[in-house]
């Protein structure tokens, strides 16, 4: 009797906490699909505010996802032989390589932005493309490519993989192709996660190096939620939420399959 | 198999010594030559230097400055190991976790390009050799210690290398299967004739599979020889007691004889010394009623060990005396026995260094 007092007593707390983080979901994504917030669900229900953002923002939704698989790109492309590099060759240097990449965790994004900006700022062609962005969601996401590939190669003794792979005749890139990266598959997909949705929802790095014609799903929600009207900037939420769940969860997916096998 | 008629490439390390980064010397510069065939052990305690003495062979760690590897006379010491055409066991066996058994072993035919049909041909001749059949499909997390040995040497040798490499094969696995995989092991290097370079911490293994062992310590050579000299005639204390049981005696000599607390023991050889390190190995002593004996002591203790008991008998010579005698002895601890030992048992150890 007292255990299951104890039960229902967790069971409600759990709900209320879930209830408490759920309900502001749940609520701007019905203003989006209400004709009138003020006037509640009674106004009726309508698309034409999502209509409307996709008319506004299509433009800002495609660039959003081109910057977040190009930045994915470019951490694999660099981020992965990098984290091989680090952890074959270990040693003083290494671990003071692996802190310089890590360190946009710790510095604020309108740091690094502002760094780029009186840096590149001049170039203007440079400037004005989406590259700029990318070069931003590059520096911050990485560490987060690289550390877990590295957390990866600590758990399968990738260094003695590869000896064993160079023992057999196999070359340098040969070894990378062929046992190095397969093996480091769980960590390059968790890696892979996180970079895209931290480049899909990077603020404000993302603030201070946009431009009008350069705006990504997080800049555009600012700027329908400081311009237009709620229903608009709720519609705008509707979207993103649709936009990145199914991605998350095709990840997630991908990634416990790898694991269990 | 002689070493004449053997496989592979001879190999010859010149000077070669190892220095790590932070200053330590894991190995002092060394010569060393291995014959066309031979089957050569490393043989010492855990940071010995004989692991780094293989990498430095197999192409992994490059030697200090001055230091050169040869194999068949070709200087190799600045190709890497992936064109130097070794097949190296790892202790950790270092197999493909993203690999079927079958596609491990044939990884090194793929890199050379070998056509897919005789690379399967030449697999199925290594699973039919290493008695792995019918793990051909398994993954490797399937597979049990003893097997994941067999499946790394059957990786190695698949590429017909010239030197065959093995850093501590069997220190992973438990002591029944050790045993067991040793014989195997042991057949398997003879029928292959291939040369080989074994490290092991484990004595027995170095005496059963050596033609050659090379017993190290600290960084250093300490004797080169084979199981038999290095068994019967150590050069040092150190290696006497490394390699099997020994008596470790200190005594003064006086015409020809060891002037023990228990007895007066006769010597071979050179007598005009007047004091020596002797071993003797604890079978080579012979137990006899204590009146007629030379030597004499006290029993302490009695172990029973099945093939044979180990008696420690005290009072014979300056420590405690280990005697490894017939089953059939009755012994008792407390009794006063007689002792008597071959002069050719008794092995004078060069004064230490």
């Amino acid at each position: 009797m007292r255990d299951r007092l104890i039960f229902i007593g967790q069971f409600i707390f759990t709900l209320l906490v879930a209830g408490f983080l759920v309900v502001p979901a749940i609520l701007s994504i019905s203003a989006g699909v209400t004709v009138n917030y003020f006037r509640g669900i009674q106004s009726g229900v309508t698309l034409q505010w999502v209509a409307q953002v996709w008319e506004l923002y299509a433009g800002t939704i495609l660039l959003s996802f081109v910057v977040a698989f190009a930045t994915l790109a470019a951490t694999l492309v660099t981020g992965v032989p990098a984290a091989y590099a680090l952890h074959v060759r270990g040693g003083r240097l290494s671990r003071i390589v692996e802190e310089i990449i890590t360190l946009p965790l710790a510095i604020p994004g309108l740091a690094i932005a502002l760094a780029l900006l009186l840096t590149y700022g001049g170039f203007g062609d440079f400037r004005r493309s989406w590259l700029f962005i990318l070069v931003g969601h590059v520096i911050f996401t990485m560490p987060f490519m690289v550390r877990s590939v590295m957390a990866v190669f600590a758990t399968v003794d990738i260094k003695t993989l590869d000896e064993g792979a160079a023992s057999l005749g196999a070359s340098p890139w040969r070894r990378f192709r062929d046992v190095i990266v397969p093996n480091a598959l769980p960590g390059i997909l968790a890696g892979s996660l996180m970079v895209v949705t931290l480049s899909l929802g990077e603020f404000n790095l993302t603030w201070m190096l946009h431009t009008p014609l350069t705006k990504t799903l997080p800049i555009g929600l600012a700027d329908s939620y400081a311009s237009m009207r709620l229903e608009v900037a709720s519609a705008y939420t509707l979207i993103f939420f649709v936009m990145i769940i199914p991605l998350l969860v095709a990840m997630q997916l991908f990634a416990e399959k790898e694991q269990k096998r | 198999m002689s070493a004449q008629a053997g496989h592979g490439a001879s190999v010859r390390i010149e000077a070669c010594g190892k220095t790590f980064a932070d200053g330590t010397r894991a190995l002092e510069p060394a010569t060393l030559e291995i014959a066309r065939g031979e089957t050569l052990v490393l043989l010492g305690p855990s940071g010995c230097g004989k692991t780094t003495m293989l990498r430095i062979i197999a192409g992994l760690e490059l030697p200090d400055a001055g230091g050169r590897v040869l194999f068949d006379g070709k200087d190799m010491t600045a190709v890497p190991i992936e064109r130097r055409n070794v097949g190296m066991v790892f202790q950790s066996y270092a197999l493909f976790p993203n690999m079927s058994v079958s596609d491990n072993i044939g990884y090194g035919l793929k890199i050379r390009g070998v056509p897919e049909k005789e690379r399967a041909a030449r697999v199925a001749e290594l699973v039919a050799l290493t008695n792995i059949s019918g793990l051909e499909n398994r993954r490797i997390d399937q597979l049990s210690g003893g097997q994941r040995q067999r499946v790394a040497l059957a990786r190695a040798v698949a590429i017909r290398p010239g030197i065959l490499l093995l850093d501590e094969p069997l220190t992973a696995l438990d002591a029944a299967l050790r045993d067991r995989l040793r014989g195997e092991l042991n057949r398997l290097l003879r029928a292959l004739g291939i040369t080989t370079i074994y490290v092991t911490h484990d004595q027995s293994e170095a005496m059963e599979l050596g033609d050659r062992v090379v017993v190290m310590q600290k960084g250093k050579i300490a004797q080169i020889g084979t199981p038999r000299e290095i068994y019967f005639t150590p050069n040092s204390r150190f290696v006497a007691e490394f390699i099997g049981a020994a008596n470790i005696v200190e005594a003064a000599i006086e015409n020809g004889h060891l002037v023990l607390p228990g007895g007066r023991q006769p010597i071979d050889g050179d007598a005009n010394i007047s004091a020596a390190v002797a071993m003797i190995r604890p079978e080579t002593i012979r137990v006899l009623a204590a009146e007629s004996a030379p030597l004499s002591g006290v029993i302490d203790s009695v172990s029973f060990i099945g093939d044979r008991q180990r008696l420690v008998v005290s009072g014979v010579s300056n420590r405690s005396l280990t005697v490894d005698a017939p089953n059939t002895v009755r012994a008792k601890s407390g009794e006063r026995i007689g002792l008597s030992i071959s002069p050719d048992a008794v092995r004078l150890l060069p004064p230490e260094r």
